[in-house]
């Protein structure tokens, strides 16, 4: 128990879209939640992990930075811990796992905040100015106006589709399942309102062939805190444990172009190969969806299907809805709820497996699940279990 | 009029890559112990850690690995649709580019088409682009 790390509190902000909300006052809305959950108090949290920290040059993207929750939160801490150099957004988690495990902390603070949507309302203080030079991984491909992910996205999503016959049809699965999830999630309601039909999907304008409007996640506001505590630090908490069983993370090149299939396909069996646990029990995905073609390659990565049978998986809908074999993003995904950046689905992990998603909590009782976050060339995956 | 494209930052790995277009040439860093390529390029061998590196000209032409068919205007007045293309290059293995197909219709891009360089040239950044060659 004591090398073991556990989730315990989690917690969400209001999700919107341009929410009034100054982001610092989201992350104190989600660490009060998750905290009242653990039963713990902010005195009692003694690290604070996040990805990506704080985004100086492009502050909508990541406007709140450890050093000010430490500050503004009255936290004492031992460690903090951000930035974008980590195989993906739940690698934040997984680090504070290592932490707790090694015994430097006792209770880490997780968050990941969002303001993509306010930013957009007030470029003034949150958009950078207009790049018109370009360094670093964005110099391959902006130059060619492949200025967003989607356009990288796509690309592997083409060769999805040129190689293994991936659909439309097939591919629309991932935002119908989510939208039809977010209409139960009473934190979805300004993300979605109403169910996405496949009528309303097919018809949908082109953003990046094969990815359509709807195959991209929509900015939006909020903050989301995942609490890590330590196997010895169990009795001070007042809530159900959830055990990180297992974590994974790959980072090949930070070259989207360079590489044939996102990091995930190497994430995917790691994690496996760190637990006794098999795919067959799984009792829920979360699987990012920034771009719907993601969640496909961790089916595929994972084992839930073969390589190139991500598509026939997923087809119909009946697989990964609520009641089926392995159901998927089941607080909507970041399609249906909102671009949370990842921490979302270890979130919804949780929430799902303590028996607590109200409406939308599966069926049975779920005591494995995995959360995923990333795309292209970085992948963090999450195994969590209820012991 | 066309919409000027974000300039990348020239500095000392990537200047040959960028302007190499001006002698009509497409430089990708070799390295001259093992010979194998570096790109996105660097100021020593990813395969073998050698600092005997230095930018060579390489064909020019290769096979489009996939492509995306771009609609969404990501900046303002810019034209749409647009082909990005990741173009695998010949005699240059494991090295791809992120590319335009230019100088035809949109709907005539296929995977597997061979294509050769042509240079955009703007403010002495010299863009490569790609345009079928069959
Ligand atoms: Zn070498």
């Amino acid at each position: 128990m004591a090398r073991e790390a556990y989730i315990t509190g989690v917690g969400q902000s209001e999700v919107g879209v341009r929410l009034p909300r100054h982001p610092l006052l989201l992350t104190l809305d989600a660490a009060k939640e998750a905290i009242a959950e653990a039963g713990l108090t902010f005195e009692q949290i003694d690290g604070v992990f996040s990805f990506p920290g704080k985004s100086h040059g492009y502050l909508a993207f990541s406007p709140v930075g450890t050093d000010e929750v430490i500050e503004a939160l009255g936290i004492k801490s031992k460690w903090q811990m951000g930035g974008l150099e980590q195989p993906a957004q739940l690698s934040a988690i997984g680090m504070a796992a290592w932490a707790v495990k090694e015994g430097i902390c006792r209770h880490v603070l997780c968050y990941r905040t969002v303001y993509e949507a306010g930013g957009m309302a007030d470029p003034a203080t949150y958009m950078p100015a207009r790049p018109d030079t370009v360094s670093g991984a964005s110099q391959w491909t902006s130059p060619f106006w492949a200025t967003s992910a989607a356009c990288w996205t796509a690309q592997y999503a083409a060769r999805h589709v040129h190689k293994y016959g991936l659909t439309r049809e097939q591919l629309g699965q991932i935002a119908i399942n989510g939208s039809k999830n977010a209409m139960l999630n009473p934190n979805a309601r300004a993300i979605t309102k109403e169910e996405l039909t496949l009528d309303k999907y097919m018809s949908a304008r082109m953003i990046s062939t094969p990815l359509c409007l709807y195959d991209c996640d929509r900015f939006s506001d909020a903050s989301t805190v995942v609490i890590v505590s330590a196997g010895d630090a169990l009795d001070e908490i007042r809530c159900e444990p959830i055990r990180i069983a297992a974590m994974s993370g790959s980072v090949d090149r930070y070259s989207w172009d360079q590489v044939e299939w996102p990091a995930a396909y190497d994430a995917g069996p790691d994690l496996w190969a760190r637990t006794d646990y098999t795919a067959a029990d799984v009792d829920t995905a979360q699987f990012y969806d920034g771009f719907a073609f993601l969640p496909i390659t961790w089916l595929e990565a994972l084992g839930f299907c073969g390589k190139g049978e991500g598509g026939r998986f997923i087809e119909g809908g009946t697989r990964i809805a609520r009641d089926g074999e392995l159901p998927l993003n089941t607080a909507g995904g970041q399609l249906g709820a909102g671009r949370l950046h990842g921490f979302g689905f270890a979130h919804e992990a949780v929430t799902q497996l303590r028996g607590k998603a109200g409406a939308r909590q599966i069926p049975g009782d779920p005591r494995v699940a995995v959360a995923t976050s990333g795309g292209g060339p970085l992948a963090a995956a999450l195994l969590l279990a209820k012991d | 009029m066309r919409l000027p494209r974000p300039r990348p930052k020239l500095d000392q790995e990537n200047s040959a890559f960028w302007t190499g277009g001006a002698e009509g040439k497409l430089r990708i860093v070799r390295c001259g112990d093992c010979g194998n390529y570096t790109h996105p390029p660097r100021i020593l061998c990813r395969h073998c850690q050698s600092e005997n590196v230095s930018a060579e000209p390489v064909a020019g032409t290769g096979v489009i690995d996939t492509f995306t068919v771009n609609h969404q205007p990501w900046a303002k007045d810019l034209p749409v649709p647009y082909v990005i293309a990741r173009v695998a290059l010949d005699g240059v293995p494991g090295v791809y580019l992120t590319t335009n197909i230019v100088n035809c219709p949109v709907e005539a891009v296929g995977f597997g088409d061979p294509v050769r360089v042509v240079f955009e040239e703007q403010d002495g950044v010299f863009y490569p682009l790609f345009e079928k060659a069959d």
